[in-house]
């Protein structure tokens, strides 16, 4: 008896946590009192049913976050399911590719600093990104062949060589970017507009649901390649036996080096989103490792479909925490949004230490 | 002792000459402020025993444990926070509690212990990289914590702890040279409390437990507790050195624990070497001399500052010396002594998760 409950127990909070989470959004938040203290119930907009708008909101800015975080994760998992190499990197070629692309833009434009949407075409979008994930895919095929490729097998030194790489390339930036300030990148005029999206009076930023198109389109492509084209089956192959499909006289070093390419154009395709729903500076290359780690680990590491649920889930944490959290006091509590990512990370892992969708072995 | 050593058989060569090399170091370190300068004792020698405190938290667990942790810095920022925490009166962030320092210091060790316990209990079923990711995920959600929650420190962080220490200590500004012999002290003990560990009962387990998680589990052994206990230890450790650093340095604040020092550390483990407790002093020791005497080199060819350099260093030690310095000193002294070596393996190049 006891036994079961205890093996039991982490569904039980779990989904006792979930529920409890569900209750407070839909009917128990209330919006703040117009007069006199907040009370423990008070949040930004009150619930769900009291302000349906608001709840729209906070959930389109959840699944387009969580369209950015799929880009950007998508190429972490391809790069560690196949070779087993946790690029600690990964965050350093995103921030390298918003800064490239930022550059691009600039030269394309002949403008300074701060470019008015109205005055970027699409093609002054698409150039730098296109170029920018070429630039990143070529520094990761130089990376992957030179350093990583003759340590495969030895996990923690590769993990320690591309630590190095993002240490180096961290001070680079500073030395060669703008000293690392924060830059943005201009959506085109024709997605820098809000839309209407005929639901509850909600008009939302196009250039945010841009981002979360690209981030279906991102999964669709890379589904479709990996189940559907020959080079997707050998890498499916190498994923599950490496030793096998090599000798099957497959060239599994060729895989490789194109897993880790594509996998470092979308780090650097990620960031050039990134710069241009917000703006890249230097240290947020740590943050979007931490984002990319945070999101394969509650997934499952080297699953495509875990990248996604991974993404869909923090970036619900992330947007509703910040947003339906009390308002009580001066200290309380929206700033504890952080800790919402760690208690769901501590959730999931307590019961699935793979992650949702991780495979043994 | 459960390995009863034969009684007084000739120690080897080697043990010889690492107990004198190490002895001459400790005579060194307890004389040095007699003759050296106040900057060498107070911003290189004091840093160098903190720093190398922290650094053999994580490579008790590396070399051990089998588990390269990232969370070494946070749970040394926890203990410091704690303790900024607990002792202030006013005139800073945090909550200013104005307790004992003693007492804020035994509760900041516990706490700190108790958060690593619960932090290995999460971590313990996931090996090699996993492991290293989500004590990762630990360190920067640490950071972001205390950047955020301004109730005990907003990004500004904490500041004039050093005002409030222990009796014996006094006031670190006007007695640098007591801090000194406490961080000496410290770092001695741990030292010694880490080569006790390993020859314990558990010790023996952990290692155990590193080379063979899934014969040990057959034999009745608990791998995830044994896992969640060393990190609770080095947990412990970790909190020492967070401690001496508040004192130390004054003040602390999110940036204190951020990504930079994180893999700083990890940087200062791996040069010294994964493999052998010693090198954590030693790898302090040669980053901190980089950190003040290569601070304004203007890197040629490529520009960029001192990181640049401390990137270099420690991607040449991953490529050509995994097991970092004191792997160097291990085949130097094979090769001149012959004998094989104490028995503590590289953890880098042979650590293969699963």
């Amino acid at each position: 008896m006891s036994a079961r409950v205890y093996r039991l127990l982490p569904a039980i909070i779990a989904g006792g946590a979930l529920g409890f989470a569900v209750l407070w959004v839909a009917v128990i938040a209330q919006p703040p009192p117009i007069e006199g203290s907040p009370g423990w119930r008070s949040t930004t907009f009150g619930s769900a049913i009291d302000d349906p708008t608001s709840f729209l909101y906070t959930l389109l800015d959840a699944v387009t976050f969580a369209g950015l975080l799929f880009i950007v994760a998508s190429g972490f998992t391809l790069i560690f399911g196949l070779m087993r190499v946790v690029n600690m990197a990964h965050g350093t070629f995103f921030l390298l590719g918003g800064y490239i692309a930022y550059e691009l833009q600039q030269k394309m434009t002949g403008q300074g600093f701060a470019i008015p949407g109205e005055e970027v075409n699409t093609w002054e979008w698409i150039a730098p990104v296109l170029l920018a994930a070429a630039c990143i895919a070529g520094i990761g095929l130089l990376v992957q062949q030179s350093l990583l490729r003759w340590n495969q097998g030895q996990d923690l030194r590769q993990a320690l060589i591309t630590i190095a790489i993002s240490v180096i390339a961290a001070d680079q930036v500073i030395a060669h970017f703008e000293g690392g300030n924060a830059v943005s990148v201009t959506w085109p005029g024709k997605v820098n507009r809000l839309v209407d999206l005929r639901i509850l009076d909600v008009q939302y930023s196009l250039a945010r649901l841009t981002v979360l198109a690209l981030g279906v389109a991102v999964g669709v492509a890379l589904y479709l390649w990996l189940y559907r084209t020959k080079t997707g089956v050998v890498i499916r192959a190498g994923v599950d036996d490496e030793q096998m499909t090599s000798a099957l006289g497959i060239n599994i070093q060729r895989a490789f080096a194109i897993a880790f390419v594509v996998g470092s154009a979308l780090a650097a395709f990620g960031g050039v989103v990134g710069a241009s729903q917000g703006a890249v500076a230097s240290g947020q290359d740590g943050q979007w490792l931490l984002n990319s780690l945070v999101v394969v680990i509650i997934g499952g590491l080297g699953s495509l479909l875990g990248a996604a649920a991974g993404s869909l889930l923090y970036g619900l944490v992330f947007s509703f925490s910040a947003t339906y959290l009390p308002t009580t006091g001066e200290n309380c509590c929206t700033q504890y949004s952080i800790v919402f990512t760690f208690i769901l990370l501590a959730l999931v892992l307590s019961f699935r230490p793979r992650g949702l969708f991780g495979r043994p072995g | 002792m459960t390995t009863a050593l034969p009684a007084k058989t000739a120690l080897p060569a080697r043990t010889v000459a690492e107990r004198s090399v190490g002895l001459a170091i400790l005579v060194f370190a307890a004389v040095g402020p007699l003759f050296l300068n106040d900057y060498w004792v107070n911003s290189i020698l004091t840093q160098t025993f903190l720093v190398g405190i922290a650094a053999a938290s994580l490579i008790f667990l590396s070399a051990y444990g089998g588990m390269v942790s990232l969370a070494q810095t946070a749970l040394y920022g926890v203990a410091g926070f704690i303790v900024g925490n607990m002792v202030t009166q006013g005139e800073t962030k945090g909550l200013n509690l104005g307790w004992d320092p003693t007492l804020a210091v035994v509760l900041a060790i516990l706490l700190t212990t108790a958060l690593g316990l619960v932090f290995g209990l999460l971590a313990a079923r996931s090996v090699g990289i996993y492991f290293l990711m989500l004590t990762l995920t630990f360190a920067v959600i640490g950071n972001y914590f205390f950047g955020q929650v301004t109730l005990v420190s907003g990004f500004s962080g904490i500041s004039g702890i050093d005002r409030y220490t222990p009796g014996f200590i006094g006031n670190v500004v006007d007695h640098p040279n007591r801090l000194y012999y406490v961080a000496l002290v410290v770092a001695l003990a741990v030292y010694l409390l880490i080569r006790y560990v390993r020859r314990t009962p558990f010790g023996l387990a952990l290692q155990g437990v590193r080379d063979e998680p899934v014969r040990m589990s057959s034999l009745g052994y608990n791998v995830p507790l044994h896992r969640a206990l060393a990190f609770a230890f080095g947990a412990f450790i970790a909190s020492l050195a967070g401690v001496l650093y508040v004192w130390w340095n004054g003040q602390i604040d999110p940036q204190t624990i951020g990504l930079q020092a994180t893999i700083d550390l990890l940087v200062v483990a791996v040069i010294g070497g994964l493999g052998r407790i010693e090198g954590a002093w030693l790898g302090a020791f040669v980053f901190i001399l980089i950190n003040n005497y290569v601070r304004d080199i203007e890197v040629p060819l490529v520009g960029g500052s001192f990181n640049t350099i401390v990137g270099l260093i420690f991607l040449a030690v991953v490529v050509i010396s995994p097991s970092g310095l004191m792997g160097i000193w291990d085949r130097i002294v094979s090769t001149q002594l012959g004998g094989r070596g104490g028995g503590d393996p590289p953890a880098v190049a042979e650590s293969r998760a699963d």
